[in-house]
């Protein structure tokens, strides 16, 4: 069973959403390091670019592949996590906290409607 | 995780599922890519032992009074010197002389042959056989009623004299001896895909999960772990054995792998390709496989990804990842000839970025003998 916060919202892709002010912190799920394992290099986007919701973003690197990771909503890189470029492992001990990836001004704020909740997301990984 | 039921899957499929290992496509197959995770994995190989499923793998017996013959003639290795019970790396080539696959023959009897081939070849392999197969040599294509695994590291070897018991004929490095298990065959061979000292055991199916559970059973107060197929591809890559399909292709010569000392120009047998390698033996190759590390931390490198020389294109990575043993990104890559020697410093591109890294001597790793 992996650890899925209720506070957060999710999207199919495995990213977690936390909305403060209409700023958005993304990280990637306990589920989604578990599959990966093993992290070795975080690739992050950088701040002022803009993005749509469900392109890719970032990329995660584990021993067996590079993995995309999609932006959760649209809009504004406004802060990325620069202690994962020094330890990016941390992707796998603390994925809700130590590693949240980049932070986005949210353009389009009711597309975090369209995101799923703790129960959604549970469901859709089977636990 | 379900895989697809059009994949084969080996004797050891549900010993896998009780282990939780977590099971990909390979080559048509369904194999644990892993159990814990690769690093901790190849670090158990490295350090103490690991056990793999290679069953997947292909088995050919050739036999008879021209079988060595036959095989030196289908072979780039002299097949004529190995004695009863020795092993050898060896290549089959096109007419081209570009690498159809990679295996290891063993002669376990004076005109009998055990040939190792890769899972993925082994319809392809069985065909040319047949095709060049003479009258008087027989050809027997066990792959689907063996299977295998491989025991690697410092401590596989105590391992398996516990397994195997007093009686095991110990094998040396690249020989060959049949253990009495049970009452049962296994074939067991000093060989690997990993750089470490350990063992290759080949068995009938039937015996296949007993054999696998009671020897992780056996090996466990010496540390032995499962191992998947991504622990084997970082083991094999930091000792730079080439993955066919990756590093070899029907389009390139085992001399542009860097595979020289297996492909005997001089002897007297004519294989496939062999006037096309003396040429290119003559003339000197035009592109090497290289082996390359990052110089500073950075995104490790992936097959396909291209490598610079200045603005020039030289080359493309034909396998690559982290190393766990050396910390930073590892990878092989054919280049210009004339960039491979070790100090080079090349590019590779990382999605759009340009990465440095340098030529490095082959291996990467090598166990302390």
């Amino acid at each position: 069973m992996s650890n899925v916060p209720d506070q957060l919202r999710y999207a199919p892709s495995h990213e977690w959403l936390r909305v403060e002010s209409g700023v958005g912190t993304v990280g990637i799920t306990d589920h989604a390091q578990a599959e990966l394992s093993d992290v070795v290099y975080v690739d992050l986007p950088k701040v002022g670019a803009q993005f749509a919701a469900g392109t890719t973003i970032a990329v995660i690197e584990s021993v067996k592949a590079a993995s995309d990771i999609y932006a959760p909503v649209s809009g504004e890189v406004t802060e990325i996590n620069p202690e994962l470029i020094t330890r990016p492992e941390l992707v796998n001990s603390d994925s809700y906290g130590a590693a949240w990836l980049f932070k986005l001004k949210l353009s389009k704020p009711e597309e975090v409607d369209a995101l799923k909740d703790a129960a959604g997301y549970r469901a859709l990984i089977g636990e | 995780m379900n895989a697809p039921s059009s994949l084969q899957k080996t004797a050891l499929f549900s010993a896998h599922e009780k282990l939780g290992a977590r099971l990909v496509e390979f080559g048509g197959w369904t194999m644990p890519v892993q159990y814990t995770g690769i690093v901790e994995e190849h670090k158990a190989v490295r350090e103490t032992a690991g056990v793999f499923d290679i069953s997947h793998m292909g088995e050919f017996f050739v036999s008879g009074d021209n079988a060595l013959a036959f095989l030196n003639g289908l072979l780039t290795n002299d097949v004529a010197k190995l004695a009863v019970g020795q092993g050898q790396y060896t290549l089959m080539l096109n007419e081209e002389g570009g690498v159809i696959d990679d295996l290891i023959i063993y002669r376990l009897h004076e005109t009998e042959f055990f040939l190792v081939v890769n899972a993925s070849k082994i319809e392809e392999d069985h065909a040319w056989i047949k095709k060049n197969l003479p009258a008087g040599v027989s050809f027997s294509d066990k792959s689907d009623a063996f299977s295998a695994i491989a025991l690697q590291g410092p401590k596989a070897l105590e391992i398996a004299r516990k397994f195997l018991g007093a009686s095991w004929p110990e094998p040396k490095r690249n020989e060959v001896t049949t253990a009495s298990w049970n009452c049962q065959p296994i074939l067991t061979a000093r060989t690997g895909y990993t750089g470490e000292d350990g063992l290759e055991l080949f068995f009938a199916n039937e015996i296949a999960e007993k054999v696998f559970l009671e020897l992780l059973e056996a090996g466990k107060p010496l540390g032995l772990k499962p191992c998947g197929l991504g622990a084997r591809d970082t083991l094999r890559l930091e000792a730079c054995y080439p993955l066919n399909g990756n590093d070899l292709s029907a389009q390139r010569t085992p001399l542009a792998a860097g595979l020289g000392t297996f492909v005997s120009l001089t002897k007297e047998a004519i294989f496939p390709g062999k006037e096309i390698l003396q040429r290119q033996k003559n003339e000197g190759v035009k592109e090497s496989l290289v082996a390359f590390r990052l110089t500073d931390k950075g995104p490790p490198p992936r097959p396909h990804y291209p490598i610079y020389c200045g603005p020039d294109l030289v080359g493309e990575v034909t396998s690559g990842a982290p190393s766990p043993t050396l910390g930073g990104g590892i990878g092989m890559a054919y280049v210009s000839s004339v960039l491979a020697k070790p100090g080079t410093v090349l590019h590779l591109e990382v999605r759009g970025a340009r990465v440095p890294v340098e030529v490095i001597k082959k291996p990467f790793y090598k166990r302390a003998s």
